[in-house]
Parts: C-alpha cells; structure tokens; sequence
C-alpha cells in the first residue's frame, strides 16, 4: 500500500515536473536568428495570465496592436482578424492564433481586454488581448514595425499592421490594410503559412 | 553641473575645465539639462509646446571602445550572436571581428552601425535609457552661449554646413569641438543620433486605412509637420528617424544614453 502511495507520489511529482518544464520543449530548439520571440516580452491577457510571449511560438499567429479605448482604426483592427478568420475553413481557422497587443498597458487592464473580447464575440481559444509592461511598448511597436505616439488627451496615434508570424515568429507577411474587407495578397500569405 | 559631479566626479577637472579640451578622457559622463517648457519645432496639434522635466544626459555619444566594452560584458550583443530580428547584417559591420576594432582611431570615434535594440540594451545596461526625441531637440536647440539658438540664421548655417560634407570621410572622435551651453557635445556635426521614441515620429503616410475621410483626418491630426520649416537640422533628422526600423542600422547613426532624474 504504502509503495503504491509512493509510486502515486512519484507519478504526480513526474507529471509536476514534466508540466513545469513543457514550455521548454521549445527551448530546446533554438529560436531562428529572425524570430520577433528574441524579444523578451511579457504579456498579461484578458484573463490575467501572464506569461512570455513564447508561449505562442508553435502557432501560426496574426499580430497587431490596438488599445481598448480606441474608437476609430482599432475597432477596425478587430474587424481585419474576423475578415481573416472568415476567409479561411475550418481547419486552417483552428490552426491560427490573432493575437493583439495593447499599447495602452495603464488602462488596458485584463477585464478591459476580456470586455472587448467578449463584446466583439471573439474566441478566447483563438483570440489573445494582451498588455504588456509600459517599459516594452516601444519594443514589441519597434519589433512589429508599428509606429505611434501617445497624444495629450491619452488617445495614439499609431499606424496600423496586421503582422504574420510563422510558428517560430518570423515575420513572413505584413499588411496596413485594416477593416472588414481583407487584403488578398495577406490572406493568401496566412493560407500558405496554415497549409505547412 | 551638479549632475556630472555627482555622476562622474573623478572628472571634475574636466567639468571644472574648458569644454574643448574635454575628449576621450570623459567619456561617458553625464551632464544635467534644467527642466524647461520647450517649444518642439515639430507642429503637434495636440501640445505645441512640451514640458521637459530635469534630466542628465551624455556628454558626448557613446564611441566603439565603450561599445566593445559592453559587447564583451554582454556577449548576446556581438555580431556574430545577436538574433536579426534585434540588429539587420551591417550591425557592427565595421569592425575587425566580433570583439576587435579595426584600427586604434574607432576607439574615440561615436559607435554607429547600432540597432535602437543594442543602443536601448547599452543603456539600460547602466541603468539608463535612450533620451526622448524631445529632450535630444531641446538640448540640440543650443549653441555654445544660447539655451535655445534656433532662431539665429548663422548657427543654422553652420549646421547645414555639416550636412554638406560627404559622409564618406571617416568620422573624427567625440569630443572634439566646443561643448554647447548646456555642455553636451556633438549633437550636431558627427553622427545621427537613435532616440528612445523615435518611432513616435509618424509622418502622414503611416496611417493608412480604407478610404474612411473621418477617420483619415483623425490619423492626420496626430501626424506631425513641420512648425519652423526653416529648422533642417531639425526637418533632416526627423526624416531620417522615421524612415528607420527599430533592428537597422547604419554607418551615421550612433547614440547617446540619458537618465531621468532623481
């Protein structure tokens, strides 16, 4: 009995460590010299969670940035994901993560970003909101080639891409195209990188 | 002045001394700028003028014996180690080899052919940071005896002067000339400098959108022009910065490091 116990301990002591080191699976092969993800980047989501945003590599990713408060262009950047998610089928679409980051992080807290997610019905399985800390802005913009500055008022003005990422964070398609009407050459860009 | 004595008090012969002779001996010093209301020469619609609060910048840019320096006690910076998502191909190109100038006349030249990753990395490395566009505009608006010299048509001209001169001669050191008034060297007449915003400089073809007129006006609004068009040096350096990427580089560009104060 007791060695069963043990072995029990043994096996949830194995699954702890073996949980514990499952981000390192990727570590193990090193990042390609072009990868945006040798940009230390911590990210906190819509659920709070806060983590590298490593833990995306694997994925084929869509990335952009936004901030909640934004009434004109981020709406429309909202907009671009569905147009993307809705010209691609079913398995491509489960195949691809959109991930749009804040950069607004001093008001851009997790349940303004889980209120936007939640509003513009956007699926957490697919959809990551996420701020990172006020320090990185202007690295993770300068990483993605995304320019802005903070106004007065607390609004930015910022231009507007829409970056591909393939599952190791190399920068394969960008487009300044934003809005429900999808630009052909990006969509094609995300199909070739969801068909690997 | 308290600043550099605070910050790098075994040169205080050199603070105490004439700005011209001051050279390679103090690199790396800092000197503290007053806090100011400055009036950018840029046109934001938004805030035509821009407190600056009080900050300490360096005395002259960072040269690539500091640069080697640091590369060495960061190795993830070497050439032949840095990722290139974080500095394009000719990011240090210049030198012999990862960790070898290439003669004895680069270590007091500005150290260039630096992306804003690596300058941003070379300061936080000695807990500071690049300085804001608008703190390098303010400090750049001296001459040697004027706070603020822009509206002076000779100072301009001898600015323009620099802009004249091939960039294919080799860079001289840092240091060399006179120390403007507020006793920074160098922020006009050697190299282009990175400043820690300098992607904040949107020029209007940025922001693109579909057709959308609203909206397009909105973009515009924030997008800057040019309040004093007769300010090259000023209208140069805002159309090279945002005309970079964050991981380029190139032979003119280095930088210089500032911290906020305490």
């Amino acid at each position: 009995m007791r060695t069963i116990i043990r072995s029990g301990l043994l096996v949830v002591l194995l699954l702890v460590a073996s949980l514990a080191t499952a981000p390192d699976l990727h570590a193990a092969s090193p990042l390609p010299a072009e990868s945006v993800y040798h940009l230390p980047l911590v990210l906190t989501d819509q659920d709070g969670h806060a983590a590298d945003w490593r833990a995306h590599r694997g994925k084929v990713q869509v990335v952009s940035m936004f901030y909640t408060s934004c009434a004109y262009i981020c709406p429309l950047i909202v907009d671009s994901g569905k147009a993307i998610e809705r010209a691609l089928d079913a398995p491509m679409r489960e195949r691809l993560g959109i991930l749009l980051i804040s950069m607004d992080p001093a008001r851009d807290h997790p349940a303004a970003l889980a209120t936007v997610l939640r509003e513009r019905k956007l699926d957490p399985l697919h959809w990551s909101l996420a701020a990172p800390q006020a320090k990185d802005v202007r690295a993770v913009a300068g990483i993605l080639g995304i320019r802005y500055r903070e106004l007065a008022d607390g609004a930015f003005n910022h231009s507007s891409a829409l970056v591909l990422l393939d599952a190791e964070g190399r920068i394969l398609a960008r487009t300044e195209q934003v809005g429900s009407v999808a630009d052909p050459g990006f969509i094609d860009a995300v199909r070739g990188a969801l068909a690997h | 002045m308290r600043g550099a004595t605070i910050l790098a008090g075994s040169l205080a012969l050199a603070v105490a001394g004439a700005p011209a002779a001051a050279g390679a001996n103090d690199d790396g010093a800092y000197e503290t700028l007053p806090a100011a209301t400055f009036r950018t020469s840029l046109r934001y619609e938004d805030a035509p003028t821009s407190p600056v609060a009080t900050f300490a910048m360096m005395r002259t840019p960072v040269t690539n014996a500091q640069f080697l320096a640091f590369v060495e006690a960061h190795p993830q910076w070497r050439r032949d180690r840095v990722p290139r998502s974080l500095a394009d191909a000719r990011y240090l190109a210049h030198w012999d080899s990862a960790n070898t100038l290439a003669d004895p006349a680069q270590s007091t030249q500005p150290a260039t052919q630096v992306s804003w990753f690596a300058a941003s990395a070379y300061c936080e490395a000695e807990g500071a940071r690049l300085p804001t566009w608008i703190e390098w505009e303010y400090a750049a608006a001296a001459d040697d005896r004027r706070h603020d010299a822009r509206d002076d048509p000779t100072w301009r001209e001898r600015i323009l002067a620099w802009y004249a001169r091939p960039s294919s001669q080799a860079l001289p050191g840092v240091g060399a000339g006179t120390a403007n008034a507020f006793g920074i060297h160098d922020l006009h007449g050697l190299v282009w400098e990175w400043t820690d915003d300098f992607s904040s400089l949107l020029v209007s073809e940025d922001n693109r959108n579909q057709g959308d007129a609203d909206t397009a006006r909105f973009c515009g609004a924030g997008a800057l022009s040019m309040d004093d068009r007769e300010n090259y040096a000023v209208l140069m350096r805002v159309a090279m910065l945002s005309s970079l990427q964050a991981s380029g580089t190139t032979r003119n560009l280095g930088f210089r490091c500032a911290r906020s104060s305490r």
